[in-house]
């Protein structure tokens, strides 16, 4: 018998929880903001379904229902990935250690 | 066009990006890498999915128009928004990437043969459970976290709302969920689908209504988590690693932090959730108490002797000098007081502020360097050997009430432990109760002086003192 994809898709899933749960509590305690910004920025792959949606079109009818959809949802999680890197950036340029202060 | 196999390998690496991204947080000195490691997974898997739909028609025009839209807008966000406001801004993203998932998931829905799921009608019955559960889990993200916005933002008040039946409704509404996407299996009608929608973001603002602002850290992680699972959810819908590696990581993430920010309360992630707390507190008690107490305050200048005479001072910040912005103001007097060979630390509760980490980023901005903020953990045994304990914006995380009176709301709660000092000062615009609503015990202490005024005008005369 032949194993559903699914089971390989939850395998994957369920192995990444688990390294999500060893490599977040080892991020230190000072970092939990930029650990916020970060994962918010990278929940924004999201962006690829958007794409997806927003591709299916021809170049007779790009603005179907559907696309429409796809194009909002773009410009939505492009806030969100552009603005969570480059502030998680920001905050990170400020943690500075004892010996580099003027 | 690239062939499904390889750009499943693609997802795969962006996804192992990822992961090295949230690795790289760990130690400041390798988030920054970190952080790039981020980027680089997130080209990779545009990139890649732009050539396996292979479709370079003029919609491929309008995508990167609205891709460049959204990066404006998102860039000039994260130039221009203020530290003080991260809370909120976190808040505020969380809800766009909730409204993504609602849009990717109605996309698919609208038109399934885009994404392989089927034809409109007869979608596959996994990719229907599984985009269901991706729209309803987004939807709570998208309604939950704009409520959490306002609230941060001061544009809603921060004090719980409740009603009665409020825990019934939401229990209801949640089996409604489940009864839809079950009649939505069988059905595939276009209003289930419509008011599955609907009901979730009804669910989403009554569930955060009933949370008060400093239990916002748990909200806000919460929010986090959710928006993780929501990712998850799309990404078995679209088949997609990148997605699920993601989704499963920052639910894990946040969820991890939830737990953390709960555990520094000493509450149940279930009372949290359920809200209402510090609403109903028996104010006329404390206020008789308060009365009968001698208080000893005084000024910059008693402050700032103290200061001088110290060897070692310890800092605890809270959320009042966040909302003070005292953050600049407190750095300068700490170069003063190091000038005198005074030792300064900073001692950092858990729950400081309003998001995890908050106090942190506020110290990184004004220069502080990271290796002088301790956990409380880390620096609740020095307290005993310091001189002085300057609590600026802090309250109910330094109140011994939560060591010493079993029947109190916070007892249990870990606490710094401020009042083993040989003095205390204590920064605060009055008397009154912090956010759990109970009076501090610390303020009436011996060796406590109050300083009663705004943190940052007080931490800027106590800086005209130390010449």
């Amino acid at each position: 018998m032949e194993i559903d994809p699914f089971i390989f898709r939850l395998s994957i899933f369920i192995l990444s929880i688990f390294i999500g749960y060893y490599v977040v509590w080892s991020v230190t305690p000072s970092l939990h903001t930029p650990l916020m910004s970060v994962t918010n920025a990278i929940s924004s792959v999201i962006i690829v379904g958007a794409i997806i949606a927003a591709l299916a079109g021809s170049s007779e009818n790009v603005f179907s229902t559907s696309s429409i959809f796809g194009f909002i949802a773009i410009i939505l999680a492009a806030v969100n990935i552009f603005g969570g890197f480059l502030v998680t950036q920001r905050m990170l340029q400020m943690y500075k250690k004892k010996k580099g202060k003027k | 066009m690239i062939s499904a196999n390889l750009s499943a390998i693609f997802y795969l690496i962006s996804g192992i990006l990822f992961i090295l991204a949230l690795r790289g947080l760990s130690s400041p000195d390798t988030s920054r890498q970190g952080n790039y490691f981020g980027i680089a997974g997130m080209i990779i898997a545009i990139v890649v999915t732009f050539l396996s739909v292979g479709n370079f028609s003029t919609s491929l025009v309008y995508v990167i128009i609205f891709l460049m839209i959204g990066g404006a807008i998102g860039a000039f966000i994260a130039f221009k928004i203020p530290m003080t406001a991260m809370p909120e801004l976190v808040a505020g993203f969380h809800s766009l990437v909730g409204l993504a998932a609602v849009f990717v998931a109605i996309a698919a829905y609208l038109n399934p043969e885009a994404f392989n799921l089927g034809g409109i009608g007869s979608i596959k019955l996994a990719s229907l459970i599984e985009m269901s559960i991706g729209a309803a889990v987004g939807a709570i993200t998208f309604s939950g976290s704009i409520i959490a916005f306002l609230k941060l933002r001061g544009l809603m008040s921060g004090s719980p709302i409740t009603f009665s039946g409020q825990h019934f409704l939401n229990l209801i509404l949640g089996i409604a969920i489940f009864v839809l996407i079950f009649y939505l299996c069988k059905t595939q009608s276009d209003n289930i689908f419509w008011t599955l929608i609907a009901i979730s973001f009804l669910v989403g603002v009554l569930l955060i209504i009933p949370i008060g602002g400093a239990d916002m850290p748990v909200v806000i992680s919460m929010l986090n988590s959710y928006s993780g699972w929501a990712a998850a959810g799309i990404g078995f819908t679209l088949e997609n690693t990148a997605l699920i590696i993601t989704g499963a990581l920052v639910g894990s993430s946040g969820a991890i932090l939830s737990y953390i920010m709960c555990k520094a309360m000493n509450r149940s992630f279930v009372s949290v959730i359920l809200g209402g707390f510090g609403a109903v507190n028996s104010l006329d008690d404390t206020k008789e108490k308060k009365d009968q107490k001698p208080v000893k305050s005084g000024n910059a200048e008693d402050a700032a002797f103290l200061m001088k005479n110290a060897s070692s001072v310890i800092i605890v910040p809270g959320y009042g000098m966040a909302v003070a912005q005292a953050q600049h103001a407190l750095r300068e007097m700490v170069d003063k007081l190091k000038k005198n060979d005074i030792k300064v630390t900073y001692a950092i509760h858990p729950v400081a502020g309003r998001m995890p980490g908050h106090m942190n980023v506020l110290l990184a901005e004004a220069n502080v360097p990271y290796d002088e903020v301790f956990e409380l953990e880390d620096i609740n045994n020095d307290f005993a050997n310091s001189d002085v304990a300057f609590v600026i914006g802090a309250n109910d995380v330094t109140n011994p009430v939560a060591k010493t009176d079993p029947k109190s709301p916070i007892f249990g709660m870990p606490v710094l432990d401020v009042e083993k000092c040989k003095s205390v000062l204590f920064v605060k615009r009055s008397l009154s109760p912090g956010y759990a609503g109970i009076d501090n015990e610390l303020f009436y202490k011996d060796n406590t002086l109050m300083l009663f005024a705004d943190a940052k005008k007080m931490t800027e005369d106590i800086v005209k003192n130390l010449d």
